[in-house]
């Protein structure tokens, strides 16, 4: 059974069994391969995508639990948070090897979205999925709260 | 409804394309390089491989555009250490390029046009350090020779910043790109001059920094998970839960019916499942069916092994020592009173975020590879031997790894060789082998397990006078000697001016496999050595600082001493702290750079809490101050995944942890505050990729000990009753 799928806001008419993980057809079937890897399970936050907006694990969604809730990935991610978040990403040198970094931009841009002012609790509880093996927390933290303060920038 | 994008399917393996300016000539580059490692030796031998870079008449290293964009081959591996920007800084800076006009791209492997590719021990600046200023430096000079003769002006009088090359008397001035075709027919000077550090105007500045944070930003970073070819297959391997285990038998009839699935079959590694996509290929090897042959396997738990070294380092086992440092009557007996300890570490993965993956084509003799593996001229070895053919028929293209910390340098390419094994079988076709979490944690190539146990004698005065230390733990490579597991005590300056020495290794051998794992034995020495000292500052009732200050004026360890007391100075040592919080001390030199560390620590429910760690750190001339930082406060990081919570144990052989449920790693509100302060020096550079990881354990087991009284004996400090 085809599945109809919105993502980037392009629709996908996807030909594959319903118990593949979400992560699986971004990568392979539609070559978005910004969402990563990283443990399939739900443990390391690598592949984090939005469903209508919402972070999760796109290696734990499944084909058939996706109904009609729009996908974003990395690749489509946009938005005055999103632009926030890439800029102060790359003026604080953020990235290290840089492969958890999709999961984490998609994470802070989520945080943002909600909290538009988060506090360090606020990050910790937000960003305490996305695991960086290069240890790169701080200069997130950091850049987090610059995107905070430039989106608040924009808008006043 | 929209199509996949076509041209990612189409995406095939083709050379980088250089934009080139003007004439060309041969500009091979060779420097001059010592072969330490054995495997570069290995190589040197073996390998013709890959493509000849194109020509550029500024060498192999510097090519310009006629738009006057500088593009810098990185001919080391870009695991997220910043390694790229650091070489291309060295070479900007001595050609006086526009730094924001200088890109980097990844060299081809290749042993005519860039010698050993070998990224290993943070020595890539150091070594790279001559001859990236020389190549700088020429070409510079080649601008020069083209501009004075154009002007008809001594070429003394010309100056070059930024990218402009000009004669400040007649006010003449012309960019690279104006004077690129003039150049191309200079020829390169053969001992250019160079800078001294008080020239530099890109070195040492904050501007130096990464220039891939972009596409790192924003997903649109290729790694080897990454990679499409036209009509490439997925493979994993079912591997021996154990150790040593082979497959007797497999029943793959489960595991065919699985839509998808290509081929299912044999490989030296394991069975392979091959498939048309990733979780295909995941299925059906679940579906598989595999009796395991454990006859040579590991089948012991750890804590048998544990036990199994302490005997070893007791002298009660057969196992025959090999003695590093001697001393003094270094066989008699210690006396009465002695300082005792021992120290149990545990295996670690590396566990980087992108598993370990490759994708090879093999037709014929001809092997096309993509990875990202840091000992690239090694791999070509590795493939060849796999498929098999000569080195010089494998072409391999370097990626970015998504880390590695030492995983993707495992000697024998283990990873490669497994995929070219799969490539072979599938003649022609593509194939992306990648491991998932729980390959990469239960896969092996582990920080090995070490035991360490001390005896040591003091004088009046508190320092030590002899010291007996006995190691235990297994091999990195299959050849060569242990030293790579005693470099951290070896060298410690504390052992200079003790009068009796008795230091020894014991190297038991065991199914389950070893490699360098991020700062390697010092990952357990700089624990052992900095631990040991503020115990015995406290039984000498001195002060840790003050106590390691009389040991490195002893040794003349001004290096050290400079940096003793610029971290101290930096984090308040010896000033008043909130109640429930100490500081602790580490200072330790690792391949030429000297890292101290205070780290601000207190207790909760038992288990430490770091939320400040300042950093003073000597690595010679900085050359990028900002990723100097970026280093230390992730080596930081990474030394708290593995103090904190690290481990992986065995069950009746089999790994116990399976994710990062069991492994746990540092997450964001583990991570302290780190400030980091670099010493000023004229010194050569000496690298950051690993040294700011092991000091941060010691630290934090010093902080517990000023706050308990109590000495760490094992780590990691989480789950053990340390
Ligand atoms: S890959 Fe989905 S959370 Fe790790
Ligand atoms: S930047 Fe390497 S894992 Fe986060």
């Amino acid at each position: 059974m085809p599945y109809l799928l919105t993502v980037n806001g392009q629709r996908h008419r996807i030909e594959a069994d319903g118990e593949t993980p979400l992560l699986w057809i971004l990568r392979d079937t539609l070559y978005l391969t910004g969402t990563k890897y990283g443990c399939g399970a739900a443990q390391c936050g690598a592949c984090t995508v939005h469903l209508d907006g919402a972070p999760v694990r796109s290696c734990s969604v499944p084909l058939n639990a996706l109904g009609t809730a729009e996908v974003t990935t990395i690749e489509g991610v946009d938005g005055p948070q999103a632009q926030a978040v890439r800029d102060a990403w790359v003026a604080r040198d953020v990235p290290q090897c840089g492969f958890c970094q999709s999961g984490q931009v998609m994470s802070a841009i989520a945080l943002l979205r909600a909290i538009p002012m988060p506090s360090d609790a606020d990050i910790d509880a937000a960003m305490g999925g996305n695991l960086c093996r290069c240890a790169t927390y701080m200069r997130i933290r950091a850049a987090i709260h610059d995107a905070a303060a430039a989106v608040a920038g924009a808008s006043a | 409804m929209s199509d996949p994008k076509p041209a990612a399917r189409g995406f095939r393996m083709t050379r980088r394309r250089m934009v080139l300016g003007g004439g060309l000539t041969g500009g091979a580059l060779v420097i001059g390089y010592a072969a330490t490692h054995p495997m570069e030796v290995a190589a040197m031998v073996l390998s013709g491989g890959g493509h000849d870079p194109e020509p550029s008449a500024f060498g192999a290293y510097i090519r310009i555009a006629a738009d006057g964009m500088v593009t810098i081959v990185n001919k080391q591996q870009e695991l997220g250490q910043g390694i790229h920007a650091a070489l291309a800084a060295m070479i900007a800076e001595e050609l006086d390029a526009d730094w924001s006009r200088v890109r980097v791209v990844s060299a081809e492997v290749n042993f005519r046009a860039y010698g050993v590719q070998l990224t290993y021990g943070s020595f890539s600046v150091s070594t790279q350090w001559d001859a990236m200023r020389r190549a700088g430096a020429a070409a510079r000079a080649m601008f020069v020779a083209a501009a004075a003769r154009r002007w008809r002006v001594p070429r003394a009088s010309i100056g070059v910043r930024d990218g402009i090359v000009s004669h400040p008397a007649t006010g003449r001035s012309a960019p690279f790109a104006a004077l690129l075709a003039d150049a191309d027919r200079e020829t390169p000077p053969q001992q250019p001059r160079l800078k001294q550090p008080a020239e530099y105007r890109l070195i040492g500045t904050d501007r130096v920094r990464r220039k891939d944070a972009v596409p790192k930003s924003t997903g649109a970073q290729v790694y080897t998970q990454d990679v499409q070819r036209s009509g490439m297959l997925f493979a994993v391997l079912a591997r021996s839960p154990r150790f040593g285990g082979r497959p007797a038998r497999f029943d793959d009839r489960a595991a065919r019916q699985v839509a998808g699935v290509v081929d299912v079959f044999a490989t030296p590694a394991g069975v392979a499942v091959v498939a048309e996509n990733s979780f295909a290929a995941l299925r059906a090897r679940a579906a598989l069916r595999t009796e395991w042959d454990d006859r040579q396997a590991e089948r012991r738990s750890t804590p048998e092994i544990v036990e199994e070294y302490h005997s070893i380092a007791l002298g009660r086992s057969t196992l025959k020592p090999d003695r590093f440092l001697q001393r003094g009557d270094a066989d008699r007996r210690f006396g009465e009173g002695q300082f005792e300890a021992a120290f149990d570490f545990p295996y670690l993965a590396h566990a980087p975020m992108e598993t370990l993956d490759c994708v090879a084509q093999v037709d014929g003799w001809q092997v096309r590879i993509a990875s990202g593996s840091h000992l690239a001229t090694g791999e070509l070895v590795n493939a060849a031997i796999a498929t098999p053919t000569i080195p010089g028929k494998v072409e391999l293209e370097v990626l970015p790894a998504g880390g590695s910390f030492g995983r993707r340098g495992a000697a024998m390419g283990d990873y490669v060789a497994e995929c070219v094994h799969i490539a072979r079988r599938l003649q022609g076709r593509p194939v992306k082998l990648f491991w998932s979490r729980e390959d990469d944690l239960t896969g092996g190539y582990y920080r090995p397990m070490a035991h360490h146990r001390l005896w040591i004698e003091s004088g009046a005065d508190g320092l030590p006078t002899a010291w007996r230390h006995h190691i235990v733990a297994q091999q990195l490579l299959p050849f060569g000697a242990n030293s790579p597991n005693y470099e951290g005590v070896k060298n410690s300056p504390y052992l200079a001016a003790v009068s009796t020495l008795d230091c020894k290794i014991f190297t038991p051998t065991s199914p389950v496999t070893a490699t360098f794992w991020r700062s390697v034995g010092h990952s357990h020495g700089t624990m052992v050595m900095e631990h040991v000292v503020d115990q015995l500052a406290r039984r000498a009732a001195r002060d840790p600082a003050d106590y390691r200050r009389a040991l490195y004026r002893r040794a003349g360890a001004t290096r050290h001493l400079a940096v003793l007391d610029a971290v101290c100075r930096e984090a308040g040592w010896g000033t008043s702290i909130d109640a429930g919080w100490a500081r602790g001390l580490a200072v330790q030199d690792y391949a030429g750079t000297v890292v101290g560390q205070v780290a601000e620590v207190r207790l909760e429910a038992g288990r430490p809490v770091v939320r400040r760690v300042v950093a003073a750190v000597d690595c010679g001339i900085a050359i990028s101050p900002d990723q100097i930082a970026a280093q230390m406060e992730g080596g930081i990081g990474f030394g708290l995944s593995a103090a904190l919570y690290g481990a992986i144990t065995l069950k009746d052989g089999i790994v116990e942890q399976r994710n990062f449920d069991g492994y746990r790693v540092a997450r964001i509100d583990d991570m302290p505050r780190v400030e980091t302060h670099i010493l000023r020096s004229t010194a050569p550079p000496t690298g950051m990729g690993e040294p700011g990881v092991p000091p941060i354990a010691p630290a934090i087991a010093n902080a517990i000990l000023a706050l308990t009284g109590r000495p760490t004996r094992r780590l990691p400090f989480v789950g053990t009753d340390a």
